[in-house]
């Protein structure tokens, strides 16, 4: 094992560390925000550096096993033996990288973004913490491991979608992904009990090594394992049917959304499915059924981008709609081109966020100015701002490319690699061809809700206000400066896997070689001719061009109105404004028939009567009435307490006496 | 490393094997002395006060200095036994009787008694004890625990101005006295069975002689534990604890019920397994009775009380009932949990009573639950100490009495006493009922009045009690393992590892 790795622990304590320390600084000294943003950013890249040298020493050694580094035995409990212990392998020496670099940016921006609020130290302790638990997540050597990364970054985002607590909505957008996200969890222990009961450990090591002799192929148990694991990628990954949480999320601070509900903690689902592709692999049901729900996702998620208005709800969709891509990746057993797309997608999609989050703080700032209160997010009150924002107009126009599918930017090689693969499976089953064209129109409707975005955001007149467009700002250098590095990582982040056709192809594909081959056998040969292979590159360059220059054509800018002039919509554009009245269904299906059983049934009936009334007030009583009896024999007279004396000696006797 | 071994066969290795007790019997002669000649006020009390600290502290320091050394006996323990056992059960009644003596510096003063002669009955019931806890033959065992009767039945009626103290101290020794000819008639039965008095003797003629179930000795061995009920508050014969705990100066209750009652089980249980153990089969069901109706009956009652010092003397009998699960179950285990939950119980015990001495005047038979209502608000960390005892006594995760119960119930489960254990923790969960109501008052409740706690106050060296037992407490909670090494150390090899040829 190169030494570098044995430097691991330190990658996920110095968040920790920094935790603790902005964590004492929120409650001893919030005003100090110099030592705070020293703090918080400082460990993160500190903590960037020694991953970049773990894994320097991954790629040099190129092993075939994972390193496992063991700490100390946590849970030993009969047969199951689970250790504190972290996996290094290429797999999550990606996720390492992403984690860290992608944290390290959006840290940085936080400084600027974040200033003025009053729970700064708050904020960064609670963003140290969430980079802590995503390390652990996915370092995590055993299931029980990541699955407390899984809690705690849940937790994180919880505290962070409700940083700003005291307005109630926001609090409900933090307890409404917390308790989605617990439904998924349940998945995941209930998956976590039925691997141990099958294979009798819950080290990935072991389970992989042993799953292929344990489970047959298609069989019962494991395809309720994988789906069961499924069900937490989708509570965790905004998948159908538990998306709901991610667009109420966006209540948090815009760097939360970018790091957190963007980038990172989001993609944990679509990291677990590429963890145990070993897994899926032997359950082909389970593995359609993941991409299947994504390709679903991605189209049903693209239409309701398509209406939104609220600039950082359009993003939230077009998130959930990627996810899906990358479900839809390692669905097909592409695990590779799903990690692909997870890497390219964090670095345009933070991009995004943080250029949201750039604009919402020059219109905050511009309302703040002149004491108005419109809202800051709403694109209806924006528009042409891309005279007073140009750099951050360049960024996003970088990103929006990105997202979109334009040639020789990066999200045209991973979204390209997932639908040729996509497609290359349908020749042995139809059914995925349907996904293929599910994941086309999802295409062609990104690259139009994505410049209908910009075009609204940045170009034709500005809707702002008379007073307010003299106070819109270009964001400080400690703003513009991330965004920078990220459009970097979007334009160049396709190189990191090029199709077949072109030199120094695959690169991550080989890369992640020694963790996928387990699932190979499995899966039929991922191989596509050439010729098809460009004909579905110039397809995905039609695609794209289609999408935009149809939103350049169609969308007239010029004819909004401020929100507060807006007319109200009608027909499928209010449904879709609506989100197909998902939230209201799941209200009146799932919510409404809760509260009904838990206020009438659970409470006042099972807990008030039963179990308050009969046998916590009840045995109270009776324990008490008994005691009253047994303290009438303590009368003071020794007489009494003689002739029980004696009794007790004659039952004594009459024990020992045999 | 063995260490040194003492010849016990000879009156000069006697002498030295019971070194720590004559030490402490050579401070009384000097304590003695001092309360001839200094005895007429509180300034003399307090000198005699300090000088019962010193003996205590120095015989602690011999006793200790045995158990490194290691000391041992050569051959047979005659009269005095020489082991781990013996140098931990002193420890545990040399710090319960220093913790006594600071609990009474401040208190005999505050309540206008001078009776410097209180510190030397203190020291003599120490001795006794010692003799208890280091006896190997019956006869010294019955010593020790008349040199502590008689001792405690003047303690607990020491206040000559209080009639509940002269009442208290009647009956106890009325009482005390019936139970003492039980014993006495126990050790004559098992003498006349097996022709000696001497605990490893008894084993081996149990075993050679095949008297496992020769009429004689049971009834020998129901009356040993008739006496033992009685000393140790087990139902049927705990009728005297209420009345006496709630008659006897607050710091003699808080002796009472840790040292005395820990003196009783140590002699028990090496009475049982040293001398004993062949003959299980006669005294397990009837401790088994004992331990469940004990537990029932002690937690019960207490539930339906309304004062705290009765409270507290109810909670000591259920106390009693796990300490009687350890007995049961017969094992070397057992005796570890024993020793450890004695440590642990008379750290809380007496602590508990501190603060109760702490909030009242007058003997503190007054003192209601309710009044420690709002005491969070204006002693805060007197009510934090009250809440480490109040959970440690009610077994609560992190507290050392948690520890201590999970050893007892391991050691019953161990033993096949599974029934016994879930008797123990459903006691537990009913002695819930009546220690949680006390952290209620004290957090949940607002102060009664103005004044509430104005005079609640722990002075002096009672403040180091209250600290140090909580300290301890939760010190223990959190990392037992050394103690229960001790513990287990303490207690191994405690039947006799005597090769006996059966010959019929």
């Amino acid at each position: 094992m190169p030494a570098s790795v044995g430097w691991v622990w330190l990658v996920v304590l110095l968040p920790l560390a920094g935790f603790v320390a902005n964590g004492a600084l929120s409650l001893l000294r919030p005003e100090a925000k110099r030592a705070v943003s020293a703090i918080g950013v400082g460990v993160l890249v500190l903590s960037f550096l020694i991953a970049v040298g773990v894994v320097g020493g991954v790629a040099t050694a190129a092993p075939h096993s994972p390193y496992v580094l063991t700490y100390w035995q946590w849970m030993p409990a009969g047969g199951l033996e689970i250790d504190l212990a972290f996996q290094v392998d290429q797999l999550s020496a990606v996720m390492l990288m992403v984690v860290t670099g992608v944290s390290m940016v959006i840290h940085i921006f936080s400084v600027g973004y974040m200033g003025d609020d009053p729970g700064y130290a708050r904020y960064f302790a609670y963003l140290n913490l969430f980079v802590f638990f995503m390390l652990v997540l996915v370092l995590g050597a055993n299931f029980p491991v990541m699955f407390v990364g899984w809690e705690g970054v849940g937790l994180c985002s919880y505290l962070l979608i409700g940083f700003w607590f005291e307005n109630n909505a926001f609090a409900d957008a933090g307890k409404k992904a917390f308790i989605m996200n617990r439904i998924g969890d349940f998945g995941f222990l209930i998956a976590m009990f039925m691997i141990f009961h099958a294979v009798g450990s819950l080290s990935f090591v072991e389970v992989f090594e042993a799953a292929p002799g344990t489970f047959e192929v298609g069989g019962t148990t494991i395809t309720l394992i994988t789906l069961a694991l499924f069900l937490g990628c989708a509570g965790k990954s905004a998948q159908i049917p538990l998306y709901t949480w991610l667009p109420d999320a966006m209540a948090g601070p815009t760097p939360v959304s970018a790091l957190i509900h963007a980038a990172t903690m989001v993609t944990a689902g679509v990291y677990l499915v590429a963890r145990t592709n070993v897994l899926f692999a032997i359950a082909p049901v389970s593995s359609f059924v993941v991409a299947a729900v994504g390709a679903a996702t991605a189209l049903f998620a693209a239409t309701i981008a398509l209406k939104q208005w609220d600039i950082k709800k359009v993003l939230a969709y077009s998130t959930v709609s990627q996810l899906g891509y990358m479900f839809m990746g390692v669905g097909v057993g592409a695990y590779a081109a799903g990690m692909f797309h997870l890497t390219t997608h964090a670095f345009f999609k933070a991009l995004l966020f943080l250029g949201s989050g750039s604009v919402i703080h020059a219109l905050h700032h511009a309302y703040h100015a002149t004491h108005r209160h419109e809202d800051a997010q709403d694109m209806r009150n924006m528009g042409g701002l891309r005279r007073a924002m140009p750099w951050t107009t360049g960024f996003m126009w970088v990103a929006t490319l990105a997202i979109a599918g334009v040639p020789l930017f990066s999200g045209f090689f991973s979204k390209d690699e997932i639908l040729a693969m996509t497609f290359v499976r349908g020749h042995d089953a139809g059914a995925f061809y349907v996904l293929w064209m599910v994941g086309v129109v999802a295409a062609l409707l990104t690259a139009f809700y994505m410049t209908r975005m910009m075009l609204y955001t940045f170009h034709g007149p500005n809707r702002t206000g008379e007073q307010e467009r003299g106070h819109l700002r270009e964001a400080p250098w400690v703003m513009t400066g991330p965004l920078l590095v990220l459009a970097v990582g979007s334009v160049f982040a396709g190189l990191l896997n090029l199709p077949a056709i072109l030199p120094g192809s695959g690169w991550l594909h080989h890369w992640l070689e020694p963790v996928t081959e387990g699932s190979a056998a499995y899966l039929p040969d991922l191989h596509l001719g050439s010729d098809t292979e460009w004909m579905l590159l110039g397809l995905a360059t039609v695609v794209a061009a289609a999408g935009i220059l149809g939103a350049w054509n169609f969308l007239k800018p010029a004819q909004l109105k401020p929100a507060r002039e807006a007319p109200v919509e009608t027909g499928i554009q209010r449904v879709l404004l609506r989100k197909w009245y998902v939230d209201e269904i799941y209200d009146w299906l799932v919510v409404r028939p809760v509260m009904w059983m838990s206020d009438r049934a659970f409470w006042k009936v099972m807990d008030v009567k039963v179990i308050d009334g009969a046998f916590v007030n009840g045995s109270a009583t009776v324990a008490r009435a008994l005691g009253w009896v047994g303290s009438r024999f303590q009368t003071g007279s020794v007489g009494v307490y003689l002739f029980l004396f004696v009794m007790g000696v004659l039952i004594l006797m009459r024990a020992v006496i045999r | 490393m063995i260490g040194p071994r003492i010849d016990l066969s000879e009156p000069g290795g006697i002498a030295v094997a019971l070194l720590p007790e004559l030490i402490l019997t050579g401070w009384c002669l000097v304590l003695m002395l001092a309360v001839a000649w200094r005895h007429r006020d509180e300034e003399d009390q307090r000198f005699v006060g300090h000088l019962a600290l010193i003996a205590l502290v120095t015989t602690l320091v011999a006793v200790v200095w045995f158990w490194i050394r290691d000391v041992g006996p050569v051959g047979l323990e005659v009269m005095v036994a020489l082991d781990g056992f013996r140098y931990a059960s002193a420890t545990i009644f040399l710090l319960g009787g220093i913790l006594a003596v600071m609990l009474s510096l401040g208190y005999l003063g505050r309540e206008r008694m001078v009776v410097p002669e209180y510190y030397l009955l203190l020291l003599l019931a120490t001795v006794g004890m010692m003799f208890m806890g280091g006896g190997a033959d019956l006869i010294v065992i019955f010593l020790g625990l008349e040199l502590m009767s008689v001792s405690v039945y003047v303690l607990a009626g020491i206040n000559r101005r209080s009639v509940f103290a002269a009442e208290a101290a009647l009956k106890y020794f009325l009482l005390g006295a019936f139970a003492s000819a039980f014993f006495l008639y126990g050790i004559a039965l098992i003498y006349g069975s097996t022709g000696s008095t001497n605990l490893t003797f008894i084993y081996v003629q149990v075993t050679s002689l095949g008297l496992e179930s020769n009429l004689m000795l049971s009834v020998g061995v129901g009356m040993l534990l008739v006496g033992f009920g009685f000393k140790v508050a087990a139902v049927p014969f705990h009728m005297w604890t209420p009345d006496v705990y709630d008659g006897a100066p607050t710091p003699v209750t808080a002796f009472m019920a840790a040292a005395v009652k820990a003196a009783g089980f140590v002699a028990l249980i090496r009475v049982l397994l040293q001398g004993l153990a062949p003959a299980d089969a006669v005294w397990t069901e009837a401790v088994w009775w004992l331990a469940a109706i004990t537990m029932v009956v002690g937690n019960l009652i207490a539930l339906a009380q309304r004062h705290l010092k009765r409270m507290l003397a109810y909670s000591s009998i259920g106390h009693a009932g796990y300490l009687l699960t350890a007995v049961a179950s017969g094992t070397e285990l057992g005796a570890a949990a024993l020793l450890y939950y004695v440590f642990a119980y008379t750290l809380m015990t007496v602590g508990a009573f501190a603060i109760l001495a702490a909030s009242g005047r007058g003997g503190e038979r007054e003192v209601l639950i309710d009044d420690f209502s709002g005491l969070a608000q204006r002693r805060p960390w007197l009510a934090f100490a009250m809440t480490v005892f109040m959970l440690s006594l009610l077994g609560f995760p992190g507290t050392a009495g948690f520890i201590g119960k999970w050893y007892i119930l391991s050691a019953a489960v161990d033993a096949d006493q599974a029934v016994l254990a879930v008797v123990l923790v459903g006691a537990s969960i009913v002695s819930a009922g009546y220690y949680l109501p006390v952290i209620m008052a004290m957090y949940m409740k607002p102060p009664i009045s103005e004044a509430a706690h104005e005079t609640t106050r722990v002075g002096g060296a009672a403040r180091w009690v209250v600290g140090a037992t909580a300290a301890l407490l939760l010190l223990f909670g959190v990392w037992p393992n050394r103690a229960l090494d001790v513990a287990r150390d303490g207690s191994r090899q405690l039947t006799p590892d005597v090769m006996v040829t059966v010959s019929r």
